[in-house]
């Protein structure tokens, strides 16, 4: 029998799929994969050797997930208010959540009673999130890892002003045939993803505190101009890819009804 | 579809292969969003088979309107004034314009920062296929916003088109204005048509738009209740089958359903349970085959209650007053109705935020889904205005901008399901 104790979490992004098992009140396994062009594969091995009374799925798989583990018994909330959950546990005292992943940015406005006030995420194009990032460190040929330590050695700081992946990589080249510092280049496009990030923070009704998670909350670059621009230090989780995730297990502690003992 | 029509779409010199690809799609989008729906009603029976014989039997029937000797007049905005038009014995067909076929075409002659409706009704007529376009006499256009104000000047190069200018603002110059332009209007369809609009005509005619009207009123007046007794799609699909479906068959019909469906609410059944989420559309008209969003609503655990939009209620919100006895003091009501209607070309444009607040407070919605076209600049602006204006009466507001294509339906998903998860 599962224990109905131990309720699981997973969060099907578009870069990658995180898993979260929570026994009674604290996280006791959480892992990750990459998506790959096969998501259910891989969250078949995320589940294999599993054992709990509920999975609550979230992210852009979630209905994929619900329909392929039919078995299980499987819920689903969106990332919005996975990430309200899970910001939410992680730091308590949290009013605005902001998510930077592969594919989308995403803020979301909490009441002091931490329930959904108001949330954006951005469109359909790549602007702004990961992906440009990852898009952009690949055309330097930098390591996406160390994309923002490469950055923080700038001397100095110049204007991207296309927030376009297309066109801001054609200002970055145009920007080296000039021979400008490539750690400068990075720089600039790091304040445009910032900058970009904090108009959408504005628009939506930003209160600190702020948590800061998803991949790109693992760039320290990206941290510091938010910082800086924000003039408040945002909260960055331990783990801040597992967010969703955590948030998703939370929901699926809420609706599990308690064991016998 | 029986290709009994083939001869009939060849006659209206339609693309047939490519129409007929097109019919496909919509008989399986209609398929999935309307017929896979569960406890609907029997009166929607006739909205299926007309939307079936959307491109057959109407058709048919407007050629043999025709060959007897009647004009088709085509309209793409709810200012245009059936009543002059069936006064003069013509019949008025709203080109839906809400589907993506044809948007290449389009693109060859429109800039690609045009709404999706605009690129919609150019694309069908360059692509050949809409018959509907094909069977028209006269295509009467308006100045309303200023993308559909120019595309009606390419669109003469390829059909008959005339324009009528609507007022920007409703000050009394511009009613002055607009009644001239009724009587314009007046005079350039009695001259396609060679009928005189009488006093007896316009009376008439009056009467029967009314009285669509009024069983569109009904229906929205019963489907408020609670349970939720009809799908906000199946409502919009009504609404849209009312831009050309013949009046008087239409409203027989609907009156038909509206019986139905108070049986249902006096019984309290609902198609959904009472605690599922109400929510009001507002914005853009949502013209055939455009449910993308509505259906993303309905099945994200929340039900449609409400259109504020030309394919709702601004379209059936007002009637004309039907106590005229002369000809021009049949205009002149006329003149005030239409002056009334609450468009985002307008400005100031205050009616429009007080009707979507009092709407939304009569329909006790949970909130309101504003839905604009990408690249409509009235509604965009408007949704700003809206929203601020919801908020004062505690209605939270999800602001969707989108068109035709289905690429970003899994964005909407989750956009609107987080909406319907917070106002749960
Ligand atoms: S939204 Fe305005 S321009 Fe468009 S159909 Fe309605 S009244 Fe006409
Ligand atoms: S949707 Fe907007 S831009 Fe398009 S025709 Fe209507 S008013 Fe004009």
């Amino acid at each position: 029998m599962d224990n109905p104790q131990r309720v699981a979490g997973i969060d099907i992004g578009s870069r990658s799929i995180e898993l979260v098992v929570l026994n009674g009140g604290s996280p006791e396994h959480r892992v990750k994969l990459p998506t790959t062009f096969d998501p259910l594969a891989q969250c078949m091995k995320l589940m294999d050797g599993v054992h709990v009374s509920t999975v609550v799925a979230t992210g852009y798989g979630r209905r994929l997930f619900a329909d392929a583990f039919d078995k299980l018994r499987v819920d689903v909330i969106t990332e919005i208010q996975a990430y309200a959950l899970g910001a939410r546990f992680v730091y308590p005292d949290v009013r605005t959540v902001l998510d930077i992943g592969g594919q989308d940015t995403k803020v979301i406005c909490l009441t002091a009673a931490g329930k959904v006030a108001r949330f954006e995420m951005n469109d359909r194009c790549a602007a702004g999130t990961g992906k440009f990032l990852e898009f952009m460190a690949t055309a330097l040929q930098i390591p996406l890892e160390s994309f923002g330590d490469f950055a923080m050695r700038s001397d100095r700081r110049i204007p991207i002003n296309s927030m376009c992946t297309v066109f801001a990589e054609s200002e970055a080249t145009s920007l080296m045939a000039r021979g400008e510092r490539p750690e400068n280049i990075a720089m600039g496009l790091h304040l445009a993803i910032v900058r970009r990030t904090v108009s959408m923070l504005r628009r939506v009704g930003f209160e600190p505190p702020l948590l800061f998670a998803g991949g790109v909350a693992h760039n320290l670059c990206v941290r510091f101009i938010l910082e800086e621009h924000l003039g408040h230090t945002p909260h960055i989780p331990e783990d801040p890819d597992m967010v969703g995730a955590l948030g998703a297990a939370l929901h699926a502690r809420q609706i599990t009804a308690p064991g016998p003992g | 579809m029986a290709s009994s029509y083939d001869e009939m779409w060849e006659k209206l010199n339609l693309d047939l292969g490519a129409h007929g690809g097109l019919l496909e799609v919509l008989g399986k989008f209609y398929g999935d969003i309307y017929l896979s729906q569960a406890g609907r009603l029997r009166g929607m029976e006739y909205l299926d088979f007309v939307l079936s014989e959307v491109h057959g039997l109407r058709i048919r029937e407007l050629q043999e309107a025709r060959a007897a000797g009647r004009k088709v007049i085509g309209t793409f905005c709810v200012f245009v004034p059936e009543e002059i038009v069936l006064a003069a014995d013509a019949v008025q067909v709203g080109l839906c314009a809400g589907a993506e076929a044809g948007k290449d075409a389009a693109e060859k002659i429109l800039p690609r920062n045009t709404c999706a409706l605009i690129k919609s009704f150019v694309g069908f007529k360059l692509s050949r296929l809409c018959p509907y376009i094909e069977s028209c006499d006269l295509v009467v256009g308006e100045t309303t916003c200023d993308g559909k104000k120019k595309a009606y000047e390419i669109f003469s190069d390829y059909a008959p088109v005339y324009v009528m200018e609507v007022p920007q603002m409703k000050q009394a110059c511009d009613r002055d204005l607009w009644r001239a332009e009724v009587l314009r209007l007046k005079g350039r369809i009695e001259e396609v048509t060679g009928r005189t609009v009488t006093p007896d005509k316009l009376r008439e005619a009056i009467r029967v738009v009314n009285e669509r009207r009024k069983v569109l009123q009904r229906l929205n007046r019963l489907r408020a209740a609670s349970p939720v007794p009809i799908s906000g799609r199946d409502v919009l699909l009504v609404n849209q089958v009312s831009f050309y479906d013949d009046p008087v068959r239409f409203t027989a019909s609907i009156s038909n359903l509206c019986d139905e469906l108070e049986e249902r609410v006096r019984s309290g059944e609902g198609i959904v349970p009472k605690d599922v989420p109400r929510l009001m559309l507002s914005g853009c008209p949502m013209a055939v085959p455009n449910w993308k969003l509505p259906y993303i609503i309905e099945s994200s655990g929340a039900v449609i209650v409400g259109e504020e939009s030309c394919i709702g209620t601004r379209s059936t919100r007002d009637l004309v007053a039907e106590d005229g006895e002369t000809l021009d003091e049949m205009i002149d009501a006329i003149v005030n109705r239409y002056m009334r209607i609450d468009c985002a070309c307008f400005t100031p444009n205050r009616e429009r935020l007080d009707n979507i607040v009092a709407m939304a407070e009569d329909l006790k919605v949970k909130g309101v889904v504003h839905y604009g076209l990408t690249f409509c600049q009235p509604y965009a602006m408007e949704a700003f205005k809206v929203e601020k204006a919801l908020k004062k009466v505690g209605v939270p507001m999800l602001s969707i901008e989108t068109d035709y294509s289905m690429e970003d339906v899994e964005q909407l998903k989750t956009r609107v399901e987080a909406f319907v998860e917070m106002i749960r």
